[in-house]
């Protein structure tokens, strides 16, 4: 097992009551695996992911239970012990293509970034992985990409430097949270194939988040369903799409617009 | 970027012709001549005929300031009235003693400034942060004159730390920065607080956008994320302001000037105003409005090297 999620807690003291936007989360993870968790905006799996990538800000919140990444716990770890496995062994890519990358930072040297940080290597080198690591990620002519600015990118090239600068260090795990959402629907295929492919191809494991069940039914294995912080099911994706036993599972699969709906000219989604 | 410079020095051509212009027009519109202040009472009619057709005042203001314009632009700046001098040989330098004073007070404000801007956007809230704010908040509201007479009483008079005279260049280097350090914290001051408020709102505002997260996400330490990531789109308002500030210094050296008996720029254009020393006030209004203006050009220009998203195509 490459990971153990045991009881993951994210509660906000800042406010009145305390609220758990993750409450008692649990998830196994096998190397190579593609996993996701679908759920309402608010039902707590951005959460989950930040909270795993060490991305909360631990004045405001209270993150407990236990993570267990290749047999350490993330949750335990200093600030200073965890960065040693961000953006190396762990990496996530967001679901705003637009304004996760610096402005004024030169896509080539966003994508290296990582490799800035951990590793000690000469420039030449470095360019020659971030190339590597962006033809992976599917860019055309990345040697000119390199050199280019985030704002001369569209939306769906923006996320593949997202994604080629989490994989240049190769991590077990990617974390992509929403990768697709903001980017229109033939570009979200393409990006779903690639990160399909990057996952056959490297065996990188994929914690994939989304609202969206059906994405998550072509891209994943298992499926977690959250709702209000809690996991509601869990299981094959091929059995949760085809016989939720939750309510809210029938729900979520009901506001996707499927071609049968919109043929019958009845979407009420 | 070529044709938008090209659009930018045009317009910062007109914006001086325009300036001139009008200063040469007030100064025509204004009661008082020359030739009484110059010349005194006591002028017989011939001196007084004699005086006008030399400087060329019994001709049309039109005609006086077409060849006060193309004399200008040719590099010649005029006779004095008042003083049997050119201007630029009046003015040249009185005008290194301003720019030492401008370039002094520009370097103070860097120096201030940015440490404190940095020190209080750390800690949001905190001790630092909030001393900074007070201390801004008052800076920015003193006038720098009435900062001046402050910062003379204190260090001259009570503390000692500088004999109240000023120190020429020529009595060394040293001596003179060490005097103009003084009055540069006058013109200073204000410029920093507000520089120091700007740039920690613009830090602040970084921060929370998302590119840091991603920064963080690929192990970088809040210093190496506010070093790499931060502080470059941070400075682009702060360098803007700054830039556009000098103009703005140079003016404030002017005034500062007065409180600390400084033979600058300052002291000429008031008592050229005095002597109706025109040629003399017209040099130094258009000098400064070609201080303004070119710094104005220059932080544009900066905005678009340090900003990939803005190029004038």
């Amino acid at each position: 097992m490459m990971l153990d999620i045991r009881d993951l807690s994210v509660v906000f003291t800042d406010r009145g009551a305390p609220f758990a936007a993750v409450d008692r989360f649990s998830l196994q993870m096998d190397r190579g695996e593609i996993v996701g968790i679908v759920g309402e905006s608010g039902s707590g799996k951005s959460m989950t992911a930040h909270a795993l990538m060490g991305l909360i800000r631990r004045s405001e919140v209270e993150v407990s239970g236990s993570a267990v990444f290749e047999g350490t716990d993330l949750l335990s770890l200093s600030r200073e012990e965890l960065r040693r496995y961000q953006g190396r062994d762990l990496s996530i890519i967001f679901q705003e293509p637009m304004t996760s990358l610096n402005p004024t930072m030169r896509v080539g040297a966003q994508v290296e970034e990582s490799l800035r940080i951990h590793e000690r290597l000469s420039r030449g080198e470095r360019k020659a992985r971030a190339l590597e690591a962006m033809a992976l990620a599917g860019l055309p002519e990345p040697e000119a990409v390199y050199r280019q600015w985030p704002h001369q990118l569209s939306g769906g090239m923006r996320q593949r430097a997202m994604i080629a600068s989490a994989l240049v260090l190769r991590p077990r795990l990617l974390i992509a949270d929403e990768p697709t959402t903001a980017l229109d629907v033939t570009i979200q295929a393409q990006i779903l194939e690639t990160l399909k492919d990057i996952n056959r191809r490297e065996g990188v494991a994929i914690l994939f988040i989304s609202h969206d069940l059906g994405v998550v039914r072509a891209l994943c294995g298992r499926v977690v369903v959250m709702r209000q912080g809690k996991i509601v099911e869990s299981g094959p994706v091929d059995s949760v799409f085809y016989h939720p036993r939750e309510d809210y599972t029938k729900l979520l699969i009901s506001s996707r617009p499927s071609r049968k709906k919109l043929r019958g000219g009845r979407e009420d989604g | 970027m070529g044709k938008a410079l090209l659009k930018r020095t045009l317009l910062l051509l007109g914006t001086l012709l325009l300036v001139s212009a009008l200063a040469f027009a007030a100064f025509s519109v204004i009661p008082g001549d020359p030739t009484g202040s110059v010349l005194g009472v006591e002028a017989t009619d011939e001196q007084i005929a004699a005086f006008r057709a030399r400087h060329g005042l019994d001709l049309p203001v039109w005609q006086r300031y077409w060849s006060w314009l193309t004399a200008f632009i040719a590099g010649d700046f005029g006779q004095s009235y008042k003083y049997d001098m050119t201007v630029a040989q009046l003015l040249s330098d009185k005008l290194g003693v301003t720019l030492v004073l401008s370039a002094v007070s520009f370097g103070l404000i860097a120096v201030i400034s940015l440490p404190l801007g940095l020190i209080a956007a750390r800690r949001p809230g905190g001790i630092v942060d909030r001393a900074v704010t007070v201390l801004t908040q008052v800076a920015m509201s003193v006038p720098n004159f009435v900062l001046g007479i402050g910062l003379m009483y204190l260090f001259a008079l009570v503390l000692r730390w500088f004999e109240p005279e000023y120190v020429p260049l020529k009595d060394g280097l040293w001596p003179h920065l060490r005097f103009m350090l003084f009055p540069a914290l006058a013109v200073a001051l204000p410029k920093s607080a507000m520089t120091v408020k700007l740039l920690r709102g613009a830090i602040l505002g970084e921060l929370n956008q998302d590119y840091i997260r991603t920064a963080y996400s690929k192990g970088n330490s809040r210093g190496s994320a506010l070093r790499r990531h931060v502080l470059r789109n941070a400075m682009i308002p702060v360098v803007t302001f700054l830039a556009m500030a000098a103009g703005d210094i140079m003016a404030g050296s002017i005034v500062v000037e007065q409180v600390f008996g400084i033979p600058g720029l300052g002291r000429i254009l008031i008592s050229s105003i005095g002597n109706r020393d025109y040629p003399v006030v017209q040099a130094i209004v258009v000098l400064l409005a070609a201080a303004v203006v070119g710094c104005n050009f220059l932080a544009d220009l900066l905005y678009r090297v340090m900003d990939p998203r803005i190029d004038g195509r």
